[in-house]
């Protein structure tokens, strides 16, 4: 029994000691359908679990909110509804910052690229997971929406960690 | 819970839960039902009002969300019916049935505040309110008539 414990032991031990620098927690986080649903590259944005087409032709905009009539601003509150999620300013990401169908080496690139991260360093978008309210409503998402799987506090430490082990990615050439 | 709203420029008072939807304040308190309940889910826009300008869809919308603003309904498009789109909609003959068609009016005018000359695709992804008779191609006709384009 005892020889049982310590084994468990090592392993549990050996399967936590993830590498500080390690992006595959903050991909599994990122490619959430809560983010992956407004960090997308198409022309209109999606919705639920299953990541549909935004129902009633709801379109992207020029300014990534909408069109003229149909803004996101036309149902979306800056807070939960009931079954109608919302949270302040509410939008689509730009299409610079689409998240779909990359690897972890292809996001985490993009993710850190300021020409198309909103010229953020690595500081500030560290600053943007952690405090911005529509970043936050991810694991808040109200109705039957899946928050995002892994506890923010966890995500926000992996990024941290991230970061301080140099902030680079994976398949990428020093 | 008091809240305090502009409604067609008058400022308005009603007691009622925050969480409630704005269209039954506007059709139930304030008895302004021009303003239609359609699916109750923001989905065919019969709901439509503006706030602050833009259009919103009243049966999602809870009132509090609209604490201290500026609600435009049909009733408040203008004084006497001539608004632009309203005298084209009457020369298109638009309204069938007319339930949604303060709706359509209301998304017509957000849309040509925001593109006065809207090109179709503007158009297209503007008025997205449903219309059981069909009236699409005329109420298309009648905001490119409003706008003076071909």
């Amino acid at each position: 029994m005892k020889a049982c414990a310590w084994i468990l032991a090592v392993f549990s031990l050996a399967c936590s000691a993830q590498p500080a620098n390690d992006f595959t927690p903050i991909h599994r986080g990122l490619t959430s359908p809560r983010c992956l649903n407004c960090h997308t590259g198409t022309a209109f944005p999606r919705q639920g679990d299953e990541r549909r087409r935004h129902d009633f032709l709801v379109v992207r905009g020029a300014d990534n909110r909408g069109a003229a009539a149909m803004r996101c601003s036309a149902c979306h509150t800056a807070a939960n509804s009931g079954n109608l999620p919302g949270a302040p300013h509410w939008s689509l990401a730009p299409p610079s910052m689409s998240w779909e169908g990359l690897s972890e080496g292809q996001l985490c690139r993009r993710l850190v690229d300021p020409q198309r991260n909103g010229r953020r360093s690595v500081e500030m978008l560290l600053q943007h997971m952690a405090s911005d309210p529509l970043v936050g409503w991810g694991w808040a998402p109200g109705g039957q929406r899946q928050p995002v799987e892994m506890p923010k506090e966890e995500f926000l430490r992996a990024l941290q960690a991230w970061s301080a082990a140099g902030a680079r990615c994976p398949g990428t050439i020093d | 819970m008091m809240i305090k709203l502009k409604v067609n420029g008058t400022p308005r008072s009603v007691d009622v839960p925050p969480d409630v939807p704005l269209l039954w304040v506007l059709r139930e308190e304030l008895q302004l039902t021009g303003t239609k309940f359609g699916c109750g889910v923001a989905a065919c826009g019969a709901c439509t009002v503006h706030l602050d300008g833009d259009a919103v869809r009243s049966c999602v919308y809870p009132v509090s969300a609209a604490a201290g603003r500026s609600v435009t309904t049909i009733e408040g498009l203008s004084r006497d019916g001539t608004h632009a789109l309203q005298r084209a909609w009457i020369a298109q003959q638009v309204p069938q049935c007319g339930y949604c068609q303060s709706g359509m009016l209301m998304s017509a005018a957000a849309l040509l505040k925001a593109h006065p000359r809207p090109t179709d695709q503007q158009i297209d992804e503007a008025m997205t309110n449903v219309c059981r008779c069909g009236t699409y191609p005329r109420v298309k006709a009648a905001i490119k008539q409003a706008a003076g384009v071909a």
